[in-house]
């Protein structure tokens, strides 16, 4: 079942820096949404509020109408997943035994049928039902995020949260990834939320977009809406064309020697427009 | 030709890499096909009976070092007779003890039931501590436990300051004074939420300080004093007593169980404390738990045996080569093999001399034994 999460007036800063303030989102449709932005916008410390692992300094979470504030981190489990980046494993157990964490809110001291089945058939899901005996540290970073993947899917939640779920996956298990992830999102009713660094991926396979800019919520939409030249531009410094391909935005770069990079880029932070012209008056001189 | 030779390479590269990768898939699941959930929920099943098996043997290993310890010493019993003394008396608890029974009961069992205690809290303490801290060099005195406990004892024996007076003066001493770097570090895991990192450090810095203290009382010291401080900073069984067992045991075995019973949470805790928070875990409420659990254990053995070092360190990695980091079979696996250790330590003191500190020969024999473990080991365990 979808879950109705509002952000209210959202705040966070981490001691005297400002992540962002005065957020407003609603997440209370089934579907898959990834969330776009430079680094250190503050993405991830978005997933972080909702689940309570990080106390927000203003404004609320609520999940169903209650403050999560409010809800027990064990109530929140149930209804939430989150799938780390990458993993800090100190001493590592078997992949099977990492998988089975993911069962940890809905079952008690032993581990059931039931929970290895689960376990099991999301390992399966993920491709990695060979490894499910190896040691954790013993696969590579891509077989890493497949088994975290893995996990929260075990967890069986209304909301799933992965943070860069494919940045170390291979071409085919990027696309896998996002259309098994999409799919579960619609199949089961429920929102699937991701943070994401590839434009084009993200563009295939969600049904809504947010982007995050310095501060803000920049843009918040379906792909279509929200990935223009223009939005490309004024988030992460960098030309680009778009081309429509099967009814969705497809964002081509212009990476070459001679566009050259803003210098004064800075995570996306909103430039005065007077800097603006003048900037766009001194790239023309140099064309 | 040059082109001819290397693609012949390239391709023989690759016969190579298919067969180890086919014979591999072989060796795992022992038929080659598809994995079918069952296949892995058989294997997981088997895996986990084979570590409760290993479980079986370390504790069976465990009983017969019990009872060769026993046996050893000036007047020698041989295994068998120190067992059916042992059964004898079990059974009929009122008899009156002849001289065997007499050794066997009074003279030696409190020394390896002390040992034994000991060894099996330190090690389970010490494979919590661990995990909790994501650090392998982590053991049950992170926290400051053995410095406080030596200040303690210190003060006790040099200036014969104590809490309270009499036998257990000492005891006491170390005790309290075990608590307060402890207590201290819990406090600031109450209001400060640190990282472990930031809990290691400042166990490191209040051990200096208890460290320093202790150092400067020592030197001011009657020499005859500052011996037996020594000593008693090494550990040892020899002032075991069977009014102190009661104590001992509970302490022991309270906290092992505690401990395992939060052995699920400290694997979760282990994949970092927010992914711990999402699956539902108050993080700083368990690790408080498993703090205070682990500063009770530590302390209350310390007190009586002094600081015995390298058990609560080396007894989980031990465990961990054969058992793996899964803290449900880690922590009792652990506390086992803390335990044999201990007892086939206390052996060898036996044998060679029954006065030197037990601390001394846990080195000597634990130390190698894990080098020829960790050399040899080809999983990566950590």
């Amino acid at each position: 079942m979808v879950l109705d999460i509002k952000a209210e007036d959202l705040g966070v800063s981490y001691g005297d820096n400002l992540i962002w303030e005065h957020i407003n989102l609603e997440l209370n449709e089934p579907g898959l949404i990834s969330i776009l932005g430079p680094n250190g916008v503050g993405k991830s410390t978005f997933m972080y509020t909702i689940n309570k692992i990080l106390e927000p300094t203003s404004g609320r979470v609520t999940i169903d109408g209650i403050d999560v504030m409010d809800m027990s981190f064990k109530d929140i489990a149930k209804k939430i997943a989150y799938v780390p980046q990458s993993s800090g494993e100190t001493f590592a157990m078997t992949v099977m035994d990492t998988v089975l964490m993911g069962r940890y809110p809905h079952s008690g001291y032993t581990v059931t049928q039931e929970d290895l089945e689960i376990a099991a058939d999301c390992l399966q899901k993920m491709h990695m039902g060979d490894y499910a005996m190896r040691n954790f540290n013993e696969l590579s970073a891509g077989q890493h995020q497949r088994v975290m993947i893995a996990r929260g899917l075990a967890q069986q939640p209304d909301l799933l949260m992965l943070d860069e779920p494919t940045s170390n996956l291979d071409i085919y298990h990027q696309i896998y990834t996002m259309r098994l992830l999409r799919d579960i999102a619609h199949e089961r009713n429920m929102t699937v939320l991701i943070i994401c660094h590839d434009l084009n991926i993200a563009s295939r396979f969600s049904d809504r977009v947010i982007i995050f800019r310095k501060g803000t919520v920049y843009a918040d939409g379906s792909a279509q809406e929200v990935l223009t030249e223009k939005t490309i531009y004024d988030v992460y410094s960098v030309k680009a064309d778009i081309m429509p391909v099967d009814g969705r935005p497809y964002v081509i770069f212009h990476a070459d020697e001679k566009d050259e990079l803003d210098p004064d880029h800075q995570c996306g932070v909103i430039m005065d427009e007077k800097v603006e012209e003048a900037v766009k008056e001194l790239e023309e001189q140099m064309i | 030709m040059v082109k001819i030779k290397y693609k012949n390479k390239i391709n023989n590269l690759g016969k190579k890499l298919r067969l180890s990768e086919s014979s591999s898939k072989m060796v795992k699941h022992g038929t080659e096909g598809p994995v079918t959930n069952e296949l892995i929920i058989k294997e997981y099943r088997a895996y986990k009976y084979a570590k409760v098996l290993m479980l079986l043997v370390v504790a069976v290993l465990c009983i017969v070092a019990f009872g060769i310890d026993i046996g050893l010493g000036a007047y020698s019993l041989s295994f068998e007779k120190v067992y059916s003394l042992i059964i004898d008396r079990l059974m009929d608890w009122n008899q009156t003890m002849d001289t065997d029974m007499r050794v066997v009961w009074e003279l030696r069992m409190p020394r390896v039931l002390m040992g034994l205690f000991a060894g099996l809290g330190l090690a389970m303490a010490g494979a919590a501590m661990q995990s909790m801290m994501k650090n392998p060099l982590a053991d049950p005195y992170t926290t400051g436990i053995s410095s406080g406990a030596a200040l303690g004892a210190t003060m006790a024996i040099t200036l014969g300051i104590t809490i309270i007076q009499g036998s257990f003066g000492t005891v006491i001493n170390a005790f309290v004074f075990a608590l307060l770097p402890a207590g201290f570090i819990i406090l600031l895991s109450v209001y400060r939420k640190p990282s472990p990192a930031m809990i290691i450090l400042s166990g490191i810095s209040l051990m200096y300080i208890f460290n320093a203290v202790q150092s400067y009382m020592m030197l001011v010291a009657d020499p005859d004093a500052a011996a037996t401080v020594y000593a008693w900073t090494i550990g040892t069984l020899n002032s075991a007593k069977w009014e102190t067992m009661p104590f001992i045991s509970f302490v022991a075995v309270v906290g092992g169980i505690v401990l395992m019973y939060m052995a699920r949470i400290l694997n979760t805790m282990n994949s970092g404390d927010a992914y711990s928070k999402s699956i539902g875990i108050n993080v700083n409420r368990s690790r408080i738990i498993v703090l205070v659990t682990i500063s009770l254990v530590a302390a209350g053995i310390v007190s009586f045996t002094g600081v015995i070092g390298f058990i609560g360190l080396v007894g989980p990695h031990i465990a961990r080569i054969f058992v793996g980091s899964d803290n449900k079979v880690l922590i009792p696996a652990a506390g086992l093999m803390g335990a044999g250790l201990m007892l086939l330590a206390d052996c060898v003191v036996q044998l060679v001399q029954p006065t030197l500190p037990i601390g001394i020969i846990t080195s000597v024999i634990g130390g190698p034994v894990f080098m020829f473990l960790l050399i040899r080991q080809k999983k990566e365990v950590w």
